[in-house]
C-alpha cells in the first residue's frame, strides 16, 4: 500500500509538471492580458500536430523546439488580428472569443489530420522504462520532467533579467505606468502572448509523446490548469508552480483510494483554498478583485 | 453532412484522415430512379461522427452508404427511393437524443439508425419506443437494449457484451489464467461488458478488480500503476476507440506486456492498426471479419468498401451495410413501413449470404430482436502481407451458443395492442 | 426593450410603442404551434429556444444588468434539470412539483456558493464560476448509481397537469408542452421585469456602471451582487427544469461549461443591455445550430466562427445594434 502511495505520488507530480507547463502559459496571458485563453489546450494540440508534420524532415529533436516556435507564430497571428481588439473590453469578449476559437482549431485539427488517432514517434533511447520496479517512469517521462525543470527555469530567468522579462512583470503590476514610460504595450501583449503559446505548443509535442495525437487531446488538461491557477493565486507565476504540483499530487493519491472522485478532488481543493485564503495560496492581496 | 439525392461520383476517395471521412460521407449513389411525385424512404442514422468513437461512426456511415447505393441502383425500397439522412451525436447523449426526435419530427423519417455510443443507442431507443419509429441499433453493444429494456420497434446489428463475453471467457482463462485487472469506460457499455465478463469468470472462481474510467481519458498511468500492484495474469482492456488506442499505447511504453497479458471482447480492425506493434497481441473476439476465403460474396463487399472508400472492410462497415439492408428486407416482406409490420417482417426472417456475409443461419431473433451472428475468436498480431491482415480467427462461436436463450437475457417482447 | 424602458414601462401611455412591441412580442410566442411548422421548424426545437432564451435572459439579469460576468451558469442549468429528473424519477408524478424541485436545488446551490463569489469581479469571477459549475458536472458524470453518469438520466416522464377537472397532457401533447413552457417561462419574465423596474433593480444598474459610486451612495455592493446572483441562478435553474421536462432526459454536458459559453454567447449575441435580446440571441442560436449540425460534419467551426464574428463585430448584440445606446 505504501509503495502504491508513493507511486502515485511520483506519478502525480509527473502530470503535475505537465499541469505547470500548460498553466504557466495561460498565467502569463491571464496576467498580462486579463484574458483567459479558452483556446490554450488547442493550441496545444496544434503544437503537436506540427511535430507529427515536422519530425519526417528535421527529426524528434528539432521539433521539439521548431513546433512550438510555429505553434507562437500561429498565436502571434490570432493575437495581431483578433485578441487585440478586446483588450480592454469587458471581460466577457475574450472569454467568447477564445472560446470560439477553441471551436475552430480544434475542428481544423479534426478536418486536416483525421478523426483517428495518430502516433507520435519518440526516439527509441527514451522510450523504454527506467527499471522493471519502476516501470511507469519512462525515460520518456523523466525527458518531459526534464524540459518542463528546463522551460520553467528558462521562463522565470527570462522574466527576471531580460529587458522584455521585466517589462512584462513590470506591466502585470502596473500597465499604464508601464505604457506611460513609453513601452509599446501592444509589443508586449504580443511577445508575452507569444511566450505563452510557446509553452502550450512544447506541452504539446511532450503529450504527443505519450498519448499519441487526437484533436480532443487538450481538453482534459484545460481545467486543471485553471484550477492550477487559481490553487496557487492569481498573478503569481510561482503560485502556479505550486498548484500545479498539488492538484497533480491530490488527484493521484485519490486514485488509491477513492477513484471515482479523482476528477471532482481538484475542485475541491480549490473551493476550500478560496474559502481559507481567498486570493489563493501565493496570490497578491488584491489581484483576484 | 446531409445528403439528399444529388448524384455525386467517387471522386474524394483519395483524401487522407477527415477529409476521406467527410468526402466518404459526401458520396451518393447515382439514382436511377427519380423520384416522381413519390416519397423517398428515409433513414436517419445518428452517430458519433466527432469524439473518440469517430473513425468507428464514420466506417458504419460508409457501410450504409454502399447499401444504399446498391440498393437504389436495383430500383430503390418497395419501388421508391432509399435516402439516408446522417446525423452527428457528438459522443454525447443529450445531442443524440436532440437529433433522433429532430429526424422523427421534421424530417419524418421511416428508420433511425443509433449509434455507437451504447448510452446514445439507449437514450434514443426510449424517444423510438414513445413515437413507434422502427430502430436499427448498428453498433451500441450494451445489454439491456436487446434485453431487460428489450422494445418492439428496435433491433440490434452488434453482438451483446454477453456474446463477446461468453465467446472469448473460456480461451481467456485457459490461455492466460483466471485473476483479471478490467480497465473499463464509466458508461453504459463498460458496465454491461464488465459484469458479463465479471458473470464468466466467477463462475471460473477467477478474481479480479479494475478501474472504471470516464470517456475520452488521456492518461492512464495511474490504473496501469494499480494494474501493475495487483499482479494480473490478463488486463482486460474494453475501452474503445480512441481510449483503446490509448491506453494500450501506454500499456506497452510501461513495458507492462512483460507482466501480464492483454486481451477482452472487442478490439477492432480500425485500433489494431493504430497501436504500436508490441500492442498488437492478445486474444478478442471480433463481431465481423474480413478474410473468409471460402465466401465469395464476403471478398465482393471487400472489394465494394475498398472502392468506395479506399479503406480495408471492417466490422462496422458491415453493420451499416446489413442494417440498411435489414430496412430493405423487412419493408418488403411487410409491405409496408409501419413500425410494427416491419418489425414483425423481420423476425427470424433468414438473411441471405449476400447480407449475412459468414457462414451459417443469420437472423434477428424473435425474442430479443439480437441478430444471431458469429462470434469470431481469436488472436491480434502485427501485419502479415496485407496491412489489413491483423487478426486470426481461430474458433467462430454461433450466435445463439453465444448469446444463450431469450430467457436468460431478460427481454419480455411486448408489442402496443 | 432596454432596461431604462423596462423602467419607464410603468409610466408609459396604454398605448405606446414599447407596449405594442411587446404585445406583438407575446403574441408571436403564444402562437408559436401554428406558425414555426409553416416555416420548416418543429414545436421542439421551438421549445428548446424557449428555454435557453430564459436562461439566456437569467443569466443576463446578472451579466447585463448587474455587470458581473458568469461563465459558469450550465450548472444552475443542469442542477435544475437533473433536479427535475430526480423528482420524477424517484419521488412524484407530479410534474409541477418537480419542477418547483428542479427550481430550488440549483437555486439555493447557486445562492450558498455565490456567497464566495461576490468579492471578485471580472475574468477572475467567470473563472470561479466555470471551476464551481465543473464540481457538479463531475457529480453528475461520475455519480453512476443517483444519476446515471455519463449515460445521462433516464428513466422518468413528465406527467399529465391536472387542475381539478382540466387536464393539461404534457406528456403526449407537444403543444401543451409548449404552453407549460410558456406559461413558466412568462412566470420567471415577470418576475425578472417587476425585479429590474424595483428600486432594488436600479441599485445593480447604478452598480454595472460604476461601482465605486454605486458604494458612496451607500448601496451595500456586495449584498446586492449576491442577491443578483441567487436570482439569477434561481431562473436559470427554472430553465433547466423546463428542459428536463422537454427532453424526459437529464445529461452531464447539461451542466458543462461549453452549455455556459453558449449561453453567454446567446445573450450578448442578442444584446447583453436589452431585456428581450438574449431571447432572440438564444433562438437564433438554437436554430443556427440545428440547421449547421445537419449541414456539416464541420459544425464546431460554424459554431466557432458565430461567437468569433459576434464578439469582433456585433459586440452589442442584434437588438443593441438596433437601437441608440441608453443615455449614461
Amino acid at each position: 500500500m505504501t509503495q502504491l502511495v508513493l507511486f502515485n505520488i511520483t506519478n502525480g507530480l509527473i502530470v503535475g509538471a505537465f499541469y505547470v507547463l500548460m498553466a504557466l502559459g495561460l498565467s502569463l496571458i491571464l496576467n498580462l492580458s486579463n484574458v483567459i485563453n479558452f483556446a490554450h489546450a488547442n493550441f496545444l494540440t496544434l503544437g503537436g500536430y506540427f511535430a507529427y508534420v515536422l519530425i519526417p524532415f528535421i527529426g524528434f529533436w528539432a521539433a521539439l523546439f521548431v513546433a512550438p516556435l510555429l505553434t507562437a507564430i500561429v498565436g502571434i497571428i490570432v493575437e495581431r488580428l483578433m485578441i487585440r481588439r478586446v483588450y480592454g473590453r469587458d471581460p466577457v469578449y475574450s472569454l467568447l472569443l477564445t472560446f470560439g476559437l477553441a471551436f475552430i482549431l480544434q475542428d481544423v485539427c479534426r478536418y486536416v489530420w483525421g478523426t483517428q488517432g495518430l502516433p507520435l514517434a519518440v526516439p527509441a533511447s527514451i522510450a523504454q522504462p527506467l527499471s522493471a520496479d519502476l516501470f511507469f517512469i519512462t525515460g520518456y517521462r523523466v525527458f518531459m520532467v526534464a524540459i518542463v525543470l528546463v522551460a520553467v527555469t528558462g521562463l522565470f530567468a527570462f522574466l527576471r533579467y531580460s529587458r522584455i522579462g521585466v517589462r512584462i512583470r513590470a506591466g502585470i503590476l502596473d500597465l499604464e505606468t508601464v505604457a506611460a514610460l513609453g513601452v509599446n504595450v501592444q509589443l508586449l501583449r504580443s511577445l508575452n502572448f507569444a511566450v505563452g503559446i510557446f509553452l502550450a505548443g512544447l506541452a504539446g509535442v511532450l503529450a504527443a509523446g505519450q498519448i499519441g495525437l487526437n484533436p480532443n487531446m487538450g481538453d482534459t488538461l484545460l481545467m486543471p490548469s485553471f484550477i492550477a491557477i487559481i490553487v496557487g493565486g492569481v498573478g503569481s507565476l510561482a503560485g502556479t508552480l505550486f498548484g500545479g504540483l498539488l492538484i497533480g499530487v491530490a488527484a493521484a493519491i485519490t486514485t488509491v483510494f477513492y477513484p471515482t472522485a479523482a476528477d471532482a478532488v481538484i475542485y475541491v481543493i480549490m473551493a476550500l483554498v478560496l474559502l481559507a485564503r481567498p486570493r489563493g495560496l501565493l496570490g497578491e492581496e488584491g489581484m483576484m478583485s | 453532412m446531409r445528403q439528399d439525392g444529388s448524384a455525386r461520383g467517387l471522386s474524394r476517395r483519395g483524401l487522407v484522415g477527415a477529409g476521406a471521412a467527410v468526402g466518404a460521407l459526401q458520396v451518393t449513389a447515382p439514382y436511377l430512379l427519380s423520384a416522381r411525385g413519390e416519397q423517398p424512404v428515409r433513414i436517419g442514422m445518428i452517430d458519433p461522427l466527432t469524439g473518440v468513437y469517430a473513425t468507428l461512426a464514420v466506417s458504419e456511415v460508409e457501410g450504409a452508404k454502399l447499401a444504399v447505393a446498391e440498393i437504389n441502383k436495383s430500383g430503390g425500397v418497395l419501388g421508391r427511393e432509399l435516402q439516408l439522412l446522417v446525423e452527428d451525436s457528438a459522443n454525447d447523449v443529450g445531442t443524440g437524443v436532440q437529433k433522433a426526435r429532430k429526424l422523427i419530427d421534421r424530417d419524418r423519417v421511416d428508420v433511425i439508425f443509433a449509434d455507437v455510443n451504447s448510452a446514445i443507442a439507449y437514450a434514443i431507443s426510449q424517444v423510438t419506443n414513445e413515437k413507434k419509429v422502427f430502430h436499427i441499433v448498428c453498433g451500441g453493444h450494451t445489454d439491456p437494449i436487446t434485453g431487460k429494456d428489450c422494445k418492439w420497434n428496435v433491433f440490434r446489428v452488434c453482438n451483446t457484451t454477453t456474446m463477446d463475453a461468453a465467446a472469448i471467457t473460456d480461451t481467456l482463462v485457459k490461455t492466460y489464467g483466471k485473476k483479471w485487472f478490467f480497465i473499463t469506460p464509466d458508461y453504459a457499455y463498460g458496465h454491461s461488458v464488465q459484469a458479463a465478463f465479471v458473470k464468466r469468470l466467477t463462475a471460473h472462481g477467477g478474481t479480479y478488480t479494475g478501474d472504471l474510467l470516464p470517456l475520452g481519458t488521456a492518461d492512464y498511468s495511474a490504473s496501469l500503476i494499480k494494474a501493475k500492484a495487483f499482479g494480473p495474469q490478463v488486463l482486460i482492456n474494453t475501452m474503445g476507440g480512441l481510449d483503446q488506442i490509448n491506453s494500450l499505447k501506454q500499456f506497452v511504453q510501461f513495458g507492462l506486456q512483460k507482466d501480464m497479458a492483454v486481451g477482452g471482447s472487442l478490439y477492432e480492425l480500425q485500433i489494431i492498426q493504430a497501436v504500436p506493434k508490441e500492442a498488437q497481441i492478445g486474444w478478442w473476439t471480433m463481431e465481423w471479419w474480413w478474410n473468409q476465403p471460402n465466401l465469395p460474396e464476403v471478398a465482393r463487399f471487400v472489394a465494394a468498401i475498398r472502392a468506395a472508400t479506399g479503406k480495408p472492410a471492417a466490422a462496422r462497415h458491415w453493420f451499416g451495410y446489413l442494417s440498411v439492408h435489414a430496412v430493405k428486407l423487412a419493408a418488403e416482406r411487410a409491405k409496408s413501413l409501419a413500425g410494427p409490420a416491419m418489425a414483425h417482417a423481420l423476425e427470424d426472417l433468414r438473411l441471405p449470404p449476400e447480407v449475412a456475409l459468414q457462414p451459417g443461419e443469420i437472423y434477428f431473433r424473435a425474442g430479443d430482436h439480437q441478430l444471431m451472428s458469429n462470434v469470431f475468436v481469436g488472436e491480434a498480431h502485427p501485419p502479415e502481407a496485407d496491412p489489413a491482415n491483423v487478426f486470426t480467427v481461430h474458433e467462430m462461436v454461433s450466435g445463439p451458443t453465444a448469446a444463450g436463450t431469450v430467457a436468460d437475457t431478460g427481454c419480455h417482447m411486448a408489442y402496443p395492442a | 426593450m432596454s432596461e431604462a424602458t423596462v423602467l419607464r414601462a410603468a409610466a408609459t401611455p396604454f398605448l405606446s410603442r414599447q407596449r405594442l412591441g411587446l404585445a406583438a412580442l407575446w403574441a408571436v410566442l403564444i402562437l408559436v404551434p401554428f406558425w414555426v411548422p409553416l416555416v420548416g421548424g418543429y414545436t421542439q426545437l421551438a421549445g428548446r429556444a424557449l428555454v435557453l432564451g430564459l436562461a439566456a435572459m437569467a443569466l443576463n439579469f446578472l451579466l447585463g444588468f448587474t455587470g458581473v460576468m458568469s461563465f459558469g451558469h450550465a450548472a444552475w442549468f443542469g442542477l435544475g434539470a437533473y433536479g427535475t429528473g430526480l423528482m420524477l424519477r424517484y419521488v412524484t408524478s407530479s410534474s409541477l412539483l418537480a419542477t418547483l424541485a428542479g427550481v430550488l436545488l440549483g437555486g439555493v446551490l447557486g445562492t450558498v456558493l455565490g456567497r464566495l463569489l461576490v468579492r471578485r469581479r471580472g475574468v477572475y469571477f467567470a473563472m470561479i464560476t466555470i471551476a464551481f459549475g465543473q464540481i457538479f458536472f463531475y457529480i453528475a458524470y461520475r455519480w453512476n448509481s443517483l444519476t446515471g453518469g455519463d449515460d445521462g438520466l433516464r428513466g422518468f416522464q413528465r406527467q399529465p397537469i391536472g387542475f381539478g377537472r382540466f387536464l393539461l397532457d404534457i406528456q403526449g401533447n407537444d403543444v401543451a408542452l409548449y404552453y407549460y413552457l410558456l406559461f413558466v417561462f412568462a412566470i420567471c419574465v415577470g418576475l425578472m421585469g417587476l425585479l429590474l423596474g424595483s428600486p432594488f433593480g436600479r441599485t445593480l444598474i447604478a452598480i454595472r456602471e460604476n461601482e465605486r459610486r454605486a458604494r458612496f451612495l451607500g448601496i451595500d455592493v456586495e449584498r446586492q451582487i449576491w442577491l443578483s446572483f441567487s436570482l439569477s441562478c434561481f431562473f436559470c435553474s427554472a430553465a433547466g427544469a423546463l428542459y428536463a421536462l422537454l427532453n424526459n432526459f437529464a445529461d452531464p454536458m447539461t451542466l458543462h461549461y461549453t452549455l455556459s459559453g453558449e449561453i453567454v454567447i446567446m445573450a450578448v449575441m442578442g444584446g447583453m443591455r436589452s431585456f428581450w435580446g438574449p431571447l432572440l440571441g438564444a433562438a437564433v442560436f438554437v436554430v443556427l445550430q440545428d440547421y449547421v449540425s445537419s449541414m456539416t460534419v464541420n459544425w464546431m467551426s460554424f459554431i466557432g466562427l458565430l461567437f468569433v464574428l459576434v464578439v469582433l463585430f456585433a459586440p452589442r448584440g442584434l437588438l443593441g445594434a438596433l437601437q441608440r445606446e441608453t443615455p449614461r
